[in-house]
């Protein structure tokens, strides 16, 4: 029955291309209904400050809505169940006090949105302004203004973790380096910015909301508390979404005013979020202060890792999780796939006067990877080694499989040491080493570095619930629906918003039903029409979606074999789909035929065989601390000494995601990644000033990574299936992500080898890059 | 963001043009390609009541091929000089400028005046124009002046040009045969604006040596030390040369950073002058 044309294995075109390269997809802003006005906000120009009054010209009376004209919404509340965890409520619109720059205030309703940024104009505040907390390392035990008042310091929360005797690896250590680390601010930065329309259908009695969201059916959730609305009353679809990378997997205060303002002038509104209020009013990203103390013998065995860490996470914790996941996922996640045996780690997720922090691609472990995979060099420097030796000695081994890492993360399978090692041969580290030695013909030099990790993915109910989530996204969902005239519909709860999962899920139903994913529809993204679901974002949605799309298949397909057994008497048993029919021992029958029997002549249905080809499963993987992907990614850099500049010369990954379901789309995944990831390492930042202002707010001053600036991605898989899923598939949405500031940060470190200076900073700016230098040379004039 | 409402007109000569802005009484603004200008009103940087198309009119877009000069029509596009679409007085360098001038479709639209005339410190044509000894011709009420591009710009997005004026035209002497020049720009990613630019010309039949700094917290910097050092060929003095230049120009204020990055390209482009 696998049909190797376009079943589970099979790299088939995506379904999406034909309408997104012609043109015609359907994303928020392209959706166009008669009587549609425009909203523009007015934000606040203060990091910190409180709001005397708002006032509002007599023109703009009745177009301009403030916290008091909008009396049904309420404040946005995230729960949480984990010990000492804060939470404080936030207002969508401000109410007395600002918080970061960016914050809304007031919405400005206009026929276009020129004329509501008129109107945003004309609005007057009155602020006292406040110091702001800007510096989360000085100010995390109180500030003079603490962000939120009443909480006396400026922590969401803190925590530690220990096990084994960090202090008997002190000890013991030949080898003790200390370092600090730190990865910027950035923003989720997806092609579509996010945006909504809203509007009432008196029919249905509903109020509809298009909104450029990953999570749809919770976004539902939300609103009903937040509106005091029956979830019944409120449909949300989730249309074409330009990149969600995690950001958009968050309530936002502008998807509650819309729908408030739709109930309230009961016409069209939307609001299409522009570049510069993304990068102010959409969850920012990473910025992480490290400091952290590594113990190894001398053959570079590690013995300890001893952590703090520092999240700076902004104003408000962003609903569902709230601020806490951030910095908890570096914390469990800093031992990497290492065998560490001892390990103490201090983490503390800081509120400051700065726009929210939110999940972006990798949440976390890019930043855990870039320090755990540091240290592993500067082990391997200290001690005299190649670097990928050290990574090897200390890697988990394959026979250790399962493996419990220190930190409690359950790896599951696979074979470490080969993705370094193939990583190494796909950028022929021996070919490199031999052109350092000869020297480059312009001077510039160049390095090579390397970065193992392994990624939880699609992790279930077990570890939100002891992350204290108080909504926990375990399991997915999938209506499967064969037609009347042998066609199938699935309807998902998840949101496919660039990975092609309307076409990888249909390869699933085909690989189940045997008909072709050409005869496949895949509903997602709206309430309406799915059941349940928690949406795309945590490397999820194959394993979860594809799991519950399998179920529901092999549901369609006993039902179907049933049928077509009885149509072609004989056993059950006997009856298998394939090629579009039910087979038999002595003949088929096409699944058109079955379909029609089951719709509309149900006087050929079996004895005790109801009508319908319909049904609706739920899945979550056997395993519900996730499956663990891995790769090692490798960089080539040659560094301008002179000025600080950096060449990406070469760039591979050597992955391994268990079971591919469309090996190009897996590809496409790590590709887009590794570019967000370079992106991190050596372009991406938001600075804030003394004063709390953010100082990107145009695409020319935060860079991202260009065509230009790419290498080819050279990638190379292994293979090694979980046994905890269907097919053996693992997660692997934000691996490419992971890696590539801590690869970058090693080669750019080989490359300064010989100068002396190290790059612990991301992303790894010109500037910066000549202050390591100079440091060095400080250093080396001291000596 | 959206710009507030405009009004736009498209005036049929640069006579009407002239015209139409001083009767504005500064609420009008030139429009040529609108590379800038767009993004500007935009963010609401620029908020004028009325745009003033000059980009098609043909006293902007002649391009004069005399035997000494070339004299470039204000509203030239970028793209035209990358294509070598209209006649070349540089000897290669204008045409690789502006093949890294931010992306295509920019330079399909963005033309040589309007970059001159707004004087972005980090733009690439006010340093080389500079370098090339270019002069550019202004039409206003009164008549036409014409003014070095050295002299035009005298701070960041600050020029002479008065508020009746238009840029017309820009006149560039044609180099010799022998002529040699370096142009080094470094920017983070291709198509961005400068982190630091030096362009260097050397021609030694007109008795001209120039070296010059672009993205330099100001207008271009002439620099008159490292010209002199480059027209007697003593490469050796060149960095202390550059250095002695660059600490006249305190009013810049460079941190270190920018002074080294400056010193490098400079030393670059020189050498890629006189290689």
């Amino acid at each position: 029955m696998p049909n190797d044309a376009y079943g589970v294995g099979a790299s088939l075109l995506r379904k999406e291309d034909n309408r997104h390269l012609h043109g015609r997809g359907q994303f928020v802003a392209d959706v166009k209904l008669p009587g549609t006005v425009d909203v523009a906000f007015v934000r606040s120009p203060h990091a910190h400050a409180r709001i005397r009054s708002i006032s509002v010209p007599p023109e703009a009376r009745g177009h301009v809505f403030t916290a008091v004209d909008l009396p049904r919404v309420t404040p946005i509340r995230v729960v949480s169940h984990s010990t000492g965890a804060k939470s404080p409520p936030w207002p969508p619109l401000a109410t007395d006090k600002v918080r970061y720059v960016g914050e809304a205030i007031a919405a400005c309703v206009a026929p276009s949105r020129g004329e509501a940024e008129d109107l945003a104009a004309a609005v007057t505040v009155d602020f006292e302004v406040l110091e702001p907390v800007i510096d989360p390392v000085r100010d995390m035990r109180g500030s003079r203004h603490p962000v939120h008042e009443h909480w006396g310091d400026n922590l969401y929360i803190e925590h530690a973790l220990q096990a084994g005797d960090v202090g008997a690896a002190a000890r013991a250590a030949e080898v003790t380096l200390t370092r600090e680390f730190r990865m910027q601010r950035q923003s989720g930065a997806p092609l579509e910015c996010r945006g909504v329309l809203a509007y009432r259908d008196h029919r249905l009695d509903e109020v509809v909301l298009y909104a450029s969201t990953q999570t749809p059916h919770t976004l539902r959730v939300a609103l009903g508390e937040i509106l005091g609305l029956e979830e019944r009353r409120i449909r949300v679809v989730a249309p074409d979404v330009g990149g969600g990378f995690g950001p958009k997997a968050r309530l936002y205060p502008e998807e509650i005013i819309l729908a408030a303002l739709a109930l309230e002038l009961d016409r069209p509104v939307r609001w299409i979020e522009d570049r510069g209020e993304h990068l102010l009013a959409t969850a920012h990203t990473r910025d992480h202060h490290y400091k952290a103390t590594v113990y190894a013998d001398r053959q570079g065995r590690i013995l300890g890792l001893d952590a703090e860490i520092v999240v700076d996470a902004g104003a408000y914790g962003l609903w569902p999780q709230g601020p806490y996941h951030e910095a908890g996922m570096v914390a469990r996640a800093l031992p990497g796939p290492y065998m560490i045996p001892n390990y103490r780690a201090r983490h503390y997720t800081v509120a400051t006067n700065k726009t929210p922090l939110g999940p972006y691609r990798g949440v976390g472990r890019p930043g855990a990877c870039f320090v755990v995979e540091r240290l592993v060099d500067e082990i391997a420097r200290a001690v005299g080694r190649e670097p990928n030796e050290v990574r090897t000695l200390n890697l988990v081994r394959p026979e250790q499989m399962p493996f419990t890492t220190i930190s409690g993360m359950r790896l599951d399978s696979g074979d470490y040491g080969a993705s370094v090692k193939l990583c190494a041969e796909l950028l022929d580290l021996p070919a490199i080493r031999a052109r350092q030695l000869q020297g480059e013909p312009d001077r510039r030099l160049l390095g090579i570095g390397f970065a193992a990790f392994a990624e939880q993915t699609a992790h279930g109910a077990a570890e939100f619930a002891a992350r204290g989530a108080s909504i926990i996204p375990g399991f997915e969902s999938c209506t499967a629906r064969v037609l009347s005239d042998g066609s199938v519909v699935l309807m998902v709860g998840i949101q496919s918003h660039g990975q092609g999962l309307e076409t990888v899920l249909s390869q699933v139903a085909a690989e189940e039903l045997g008909i072709d994913p050409a005869c496949i529809s895949v509903r997602h993204g709206d309430t309406e029409s799915t059941a349940f679901g928690f949406g795309t974002f945590a490397s999820r949605s194959m394993v979860m979606s594809g799991g519950a799309v399998a179920r529901a298949s092999r549901m369609l397909r006993d039902k179907l074999c049933r049928i077509g057994a009885h149509l072609l008497q004989c056993e059950v048993a006997q009856a298998h789909c394939a090629d579009g029919m039910v087979v038999g021992p002595r003949g088929a029958v096409p699944i058109a035929e079955i379909a029609k029997v089951a719709h509309l002549r149900m006087d050929g249905l079996p004895q005790g065989v109801d009508p319908l080809l319909d049904a609706t499963a739920t899945y979550e993987p056997a395993i519900s601390t996730g499956v663990f992907s891995y790769a090692t990614h490798g960089a080539v850099v040659a560094v301008d000494a002179d000025t600080g500049f950096i060449e990406l010369l070469d760039y591979a990954v050597a992955e391994d995601c268990g079971t591919m379901v469309n090996p190009m789309l897996v590809e496409g995944q790590i590709r887009g990644g590794v570019v967000q990831g370079i992106g991190t390492a050596l372009f991406e930042e938001i600075p804030y000033d003394e004063g709390g202002q953010p100082l990107a707010g145009t695409l020319a001053d935060y860079l991202m990574p260009g065509a230009a600036e790419m290498p080819a991605i050279k990638i190379g898989h292994l293979h090694t299936p979980t046994p905890h899923t269907e097919y053996g598939m693992k997660g692997m949405g934000e691996g490419g992500a992971v890696a590539p500031p801590a690869a970058i940060a090693n080669a750019v470190r080989d490359a300064l080898f010989s100068v002396g200076a190290e790059v612990n900073e991301t992303p790894l700016t010109p500037r910066r890059i000549m202050a390591a230098i100079r440091k060095a040379g400080e250093a080396h004039v001291r000596t | 963001m959206k710009a507030p409402a405009v009004d736009y007109v498209r005036p049929g000569s640069l006579a009407e043009a002239i015209d139409l802005l001083a009767k504005s009484q500064d609420e009008a603004r030139v429009i040529a390609g609108g590379q800038s200008l767009v993004a500007m009103m935009n963010l609401r940087v620029a908020v004028p009541r009325l745009l003033i198309d000059i980009a098609r009119l043909p006293e902007l877009t002649a391009v004069a091929d005399d035997t000494e000069a070339v004299t470039l029509g204000a509203c030239v596009t970028h793209a035209a000089i990358e294509d070598a679409r209209i006649a070349d007085p540089s000897r290669g360098l204008m045409p690789k400028v502006a093949s890294g001038l931010a992306y295509r479709a920019i330079r399909n639209r963005g033309t040589i005046g309007g970059s001159l005339a707004l004087s972005d410190p980090a733009a690439e044509w006010p340093g080389v124009l500079t370098a090339l000894d270019a002069e550019a011709m202004l039409c206003g009420p009164t008549g036409r002046r014409s003014l070095k591009c050295a002299e035009f710009t005298t701070g960041i997005f600050e020029t002479r040009l008065g508020p009746d004026e238009i840029v017309e035209s820009i006149r560039i002497r044609k180099l010799s045969p022998e002529a040699r020049w370096g142009y080094v720009k470094l920017c983070r990613k291709s198509g961005e604006f400068a982190s630091a630019l030096a362009v260097v010309v050397c021609d030694r039949a007109l008795g001209y040596w120039r070296v010059v700094l672009g993205a330099a917290n100001g207008a271009p910097l002439v620099l008159e030390s490292a010209s002199r050092v480059v027209s007697e060929g003593a490469m050796g003095q060149l960095q202390e040369a550059v250095r002695d230049d660059l600490d006249r120009a305190a009013d810049r204020h460079f941190d270190e950073f920018q002074l080294n990055l400056h010193t490098v390209v400079a030393m670059r482009a020189a050498q890629q002058a006189l290689s």
